[in-house]
């Protein structure tokens, strides 16, 4: 099974923060990780070439630091992989990246599966996995909690879904994206980093992936942000004080028209 | 500090500390609770290709030296030191078949250990033979084909988890210090069963227990090396793994020491956080360097072991006492520091301080190890 | 490309400050711009000199941009009733279709419909496009996915509006880019922009650590998913008279490749805590499993639901489905309690419309006195327990 990986690198998103006076987003201290779905979906293709043979290769449009969470795949075992990176690609959206993938996917060659992670923890969009589908023409499905089977060219699976799961079959080639719940990513292996360091990774760019101009960044976006701004609370903050019987007191009171 | 680690040293340091935060750190307070052995984590430790790092290549292992493994267990025992021991003690077991092994022997045993398919355990101490290790009493004796072994081992390390035991015997009374052998024993060898899991003070997720001998048969290749070099693998054993147990200090300190400052700047009394008072700020100040010159005596000595040089000893006995005696003074400071929180086993650091002193007794006691520097003094100016 | 005149430019740094993503600072007294920039604009409508510009190329809007007019919204339809989103989207449809002076529509797909059609025009639809088909019986991206596609070139909408759940983050991006239009994820906020009428979509992003405000200038339709629980729903009006259409979708677009073979509800979340007007939730305060009963027993005092911060759950003292945040789920109850929760932004994009909050914690420092309405700073292994006896004093 030949199966590609699409992932990317994302400020680690729980350390980054807006000050609402300056409006700036401190960017101090805020590593650059693999995005946390995609570890998931990079574990799920190794377990699966393991179990029925076949190449993982990791693949990223970003820009050329993104090869850190290239190499970081491989460490986990992922045998291959691609950077597509292009100053032209800035300022993609959701479709202008799933074109600029297709077309990198077009050059890579051919898969039985690719698998993403459900959502990158930047964009929060859950839109490039099934966009990329769409462009790709292949069926996909969305949220992926567990691989049940392969057999006769068809992966059977579970799909999460609001109340439960559905239990689904897609013919390959296809896509899937996949939901934390799928696996326990491993920790990278001591030959795997060796590996991860001395391996060549093949990088594209606009030129290699015969992308039209227009198609790409942020003149080829559909979207774009108008503005960004730090999110408002407006709590009264009453605090309550006194001894633990009059704050529940007053608590009490104030609660009456709930209880 | 930087200490100018090659690449691949940076990239174990990396891996073990990734370990250690998303898989040792979450799953601590828990296992120590339960007194619970860390299965789980060793295994992912194992597929990290750490379980190899000081075995040599042509056995499946990485092959490096004493300097590399401390670079692992100091990531490990900033996490938990007794998972760390659970880690360590497969590799004190392993050295003696490392050291005075045959080619078979080293080719039939090692490929499992490197792979942490199998964990190994080392069996000196008795109930009557601690720090006088020369007073054991078990005893090995050639019947045929094969040793019989019998006899007590007490507080062994991994003992009813690891597969592998590497065991010092008896084998001539009257040789006195070379009348000793080691052997291995095999979990499944007949006669060999382990007595109930001890009750600890402190490292309560390192499984400890009695290894007991009764008629045990082993067959007769399971000698290391020759007969009567039993205490002097066991010494040249001990030489390489007391880094190990060093760094383990080094490790802990600085877990004690992140919890202390990170509290420190947190806890507000008197309107202000307690750093900004200068009883604290000495304490940590006094712990930092503490920490750090272990940490550099640590290294120094692993890098000076790992050339094999002859004088192993002193340095290896040195870098143990100073940064255990270092963990248990660092430790409780860090306890006094996070006060009545630092007593709650809610806090990380009281286990920290429990953790600490069995740093300061096994592998040698740091009485022992002192005379062992004094007479190494006593050699080395003639 | 950001292009800094620099003769133009007299390096006051107010782009700098205005720069959310730090790609633009002051050197040497010019502007001078890095590889963090997103071409988001904010520095150029700060500048007062006008020294800073985007250049795009002039982009073409779609040639017949004109003629996309009405508001369309996906009502979606699971296991015999129609979902509680459907008619959040129906209530910010109208305000829409009411300030563009067009009608709102409604397309309703599934298998054994029954009067649900007649409830969405209740609930506001002018116009409903149903299909009941025994095809669409379990949902599939492709099938859902070309008949809403088929409706929309049809109809020509100017904006298309469906819920951010697990459906519709599924097959809303497949629509969008067969359609080859913009699509904006998990909106909280949705204005027509007086000027052109364009979508201003507003959404979290950063795992909620910063808004953004994106629109869809050059094509149509103007495509978002809407969180659930955020917008107002509609008011029913069982006078309101609307169109019902039955679509007749053409047999080749309900064909999908991907087959679903059954569906599974998961026994342990019957309880869908989204639904209650009281939600006791607690967090890594209350240590442990044990410590944890308090919330229930609290919960069952005022007969609310229990909910969780995603520490509790990481714990595994109670089960998923109770997660209220960004990874939980989003509650709007009437009041919520919050018991040993810090307050991180990740569980407070949750509960932050809640109408009351009440916070419990013994840190005076927890950011979730910033959003709560009542404040206690105490032990709430001493404050709960004290509280459930009062209340049930009060019960009688």
């Amino acid at each position: 099974m030949n199966i590609i990986v699409c992932i990317k690198q994302v400020p680690d998103a729980k350390d980054v923060r807006l000050d609402p006076k300056t409006n700036t987003m401190a960017r101090e201290g805020v590593e650059s990780i693999m995005n946390p779905f995609d570890r998931h979906a990079v574990e799920e293709a190794v377990r699966l070439t393991e179990q029925h043979g076949g190449t993982v290769t990791v693949l990223s449009m970003g820009p050329p630091q993104a090869e850190a969470v290239l190499r970081e795949a491989v460490s986990c075992g992922a045998d291959e992989a691609v950077l597509v990176s292009d100053r032209s690609f800035a300022g993609a959206d959701t479709w202008a990246t799933t074109y600029t993938l297709g077309k990198a996917i077009d050059k890579v060659g051919p898969f039985d599966l690719i698998l993403c992670g459900k959502q990158a923890i930047d964009g929060d969009t859950a839109q490039v996995g099934p966009g990329l589908a769409r462009r790709l023409n292949i069926p996909y499905v969305s949220y992926v909690r567990k691989i049940t089977g392969f057999e006769n060219g068809a992966i059977r699976l579970h799909r999460l879904m609001d109340d439960g799961y559905d239990e689904v079959e897609i013919p390959l080639p296809g896509l899937l994206t996949v939901v934390k719940e799928i696996n326990v990513p491993r920790v990278p292996s001591l030959k795997g980093k060796m590996k991860a360091k001395s391996l060549s990774i093949r990088t594209l760019n606009a030129e290699d992936i015969e992308a039209d101009a227009g198609s790409l960044g942020l003149p080829g976006s559909t979207t774009q942000v108008v503005k960004v701004f730090a999110p408002e609370f407006k709590g009264e903050r009453a605090m309550l004080e006194g001894t633990v019987d009059e704050q529940v007191e007053q608590l009490i009171n104030k609660l009456e028209p709930y209880l | 500090m930087d200490y100018f680690l090659t690449e691949e040293q940076q990239m174990i340091v990396d891996i073990a500390r990734q370990i250690t935060d998303e898989k040792i750190i979450p799953q601590r307070a828990e296992l120590d609770e339960k007194e619970e052995f860390a299965t789980e984590i060793l295994n992912d430790i194992a597929q990290a290709d750490l379980f190899g790092l000081y075995i040599p290549e042509e056995y499946g292992g990485f092959g490096g030296s004493c300097f590399e493994i401390v670079l692992a267990l100091e990531q490990f025992g900033r996490g938990c030191v007794a998972i760390a021991t659970s880690f360590a003690a497969s590799a004190l077991g392993a050295y003696p078949i490392l050291l005075s092994g045959s080619a078979e022997m080293k080719q039939k045993y090692m490929p499992d250990v490197a792979t942490g398919k199998k964990k190994a355990a080392f069996a000196l101490t008795e109930a009557n033979a601690g720090s006088d290790a020369s007073g054991i009493q078990t005893t090995a004796v050639l019947d045929g084909e094969e040793w019989v072994l019998n006899g007590t081992k007490q507080w062994i390390t991994n003992a009813g988890e690891a597969q592998i035991y590497s065991v010092v015997a008896i084998t001539d009374k009257s040789k006195g210090a070379r009348g000793a052998s080691m052997f291995i024993v095999e979990d499944t060898d007949p006669g060999f069963s382990y007595g109930p899991k001890e009750k600890k003070l402190g490292i309560r997720a390192s499984a400890t227990r009695e290894l007991i001998f009764k008629d045990c048969r082993i067959p007769k290749d399971r000698l290391i090396g020759r007969q009567g070099l039993g205490f002097i693998t066991v010494m040249k054993t001990l030489d390489l793994s007391r880094p190990g147990i060093a760094i383990l200090g080094v490790g802990l300190g600085q877990a004690a020491l992140d919890e202390s400052v990170t509290y420190a700047k947190q806890r507000v009394q008197f309107g202000k956080p307690i750093i900004s008072f200068q009883a604290i700020q000495h304490m940590l100040a006094d712990m930092a360097i503490q920490v750090e010159a272990s940490r550099a005596l640590v290294y120094a000595s692993a890098k000076h072991i790992a050339q094999h040089p002859k004088d192993m000893t002193k340095a290896s006995s040195m870098c143990k006492v100073f940064a255990t005696d270092m963990a248990m003074k660092v430790t409780t400071d860090a306890v006094q520091v996070l006060a009545g929180y630092g007593y709650m086993r809610e806090y990380p650091v009281e286990k920290m301080m429990r953790d600490a002193k069995i740093l300061q007794i096994y592998e040698g006691t740091n009485q022992i190890q002192r005379n062992v520097v004094g007479q190494e003094l006593n050699k080395e100016y003639t | 490309m950001l292009r800094i005149d620099i003769e133009t430019c007299i390096g006051c740094g107010v782009c700098e400050e205005e720069c959310t993503f730090a790609a633009i600072e002051v050197v040497d007294g010019v502007a001078v711009v890095n590889e963090k920039c997103t071409l988001c604009g904010s520095c150029v409508d700060s500048c007062e000199a006008g020294a800073l510009s985007i250049e795009r190329e002039e982009k073409a809007v779609q040639a017949d941009l004109a003629k996309w007019s009405g508001i369309m919204i996906y009502a979606e339809f699971r296991h015999g009733i129609v979902v509680p989103v459907s008619f959040e989207l129906l209530g910010i449809g109208r305000q829409l279709a009411d300030q563009q002076k067009v009608p709102l529509s409604a397309v309703l797909l599934g298998s054994g419909l029954g009067n649900a059609a007649r409830d969405l025009v209740s609930y506001g639809a002018d116009i409903v496009y149903q299909v009941d088909d025994p095809a669409l019986e379990y949902f599939t991206d492709e099938i859902y996915g070309n008949i809403l596609e088929d409706v929309v070139l049809e109809q020509k909408p100017e904006v298309v509006l469906a819920g951010a759940t697990a459906i519709g983050r599924s097959f809303i991006p497949l629509v969008a880019t067969s359609l080859a239009t913009g699509l904006t994820a998990d909106c909280t906020q949705l204005a027509i922009r007086p000027e052109d009428g364009v979508l201003l979509q507003t959404r979290p992003a950063f795992g909620g650590n910063i808004m953004a405000t994106i629109e869809c200038p050059y094509t149509r339709p103007q495509m978002a998913t809407v969180r659930p629980r955020v917008m107002k729903a509609a008011q029913e009006d069982q006078n309101r008279k609307g169109e019902i259409i039955n679509y007749q979708p053409h047999p080749d677009r309900l064909q999908s490749r991907v087959k679903v073979l059954r569906n599974v509800l998961e026994e342990q979340d019957q309880i869908n805590i989204t639904e209650g007007d009281i939600i006791v939730a607690g967090g890594r305060g209350l240590e442990n499993e044990k410590g944890f009963e308090l919330i229930k027993q609290l919960a069952d005092a005022v007969g609310g639901a229990v909910g969780a911060s995603r520490a509790a759950v990481d714990s595994e003292w109670i089960a998923y489905p109770h997660q209220v945040g960004q990874t939980g789920k989003t509650v709007n109850p009437k009041l919520y309690i919050a018991c040993g929760i810090s307050g991180a932004i990740q569980h407070v994009v949750g509960m932050q419309s809640a109408e009351a909050i009440v916070a419990i914690n013994r840190d005076s420092h927890a950011p979730i006195f910033d959003v709560a309405t009542y404040g206690i700073v105490g032990n709430l292994f001493e404050v709960v327990p004290k509280l459930i006896e009062k209340i049930k004093e009060r019960k009688g």
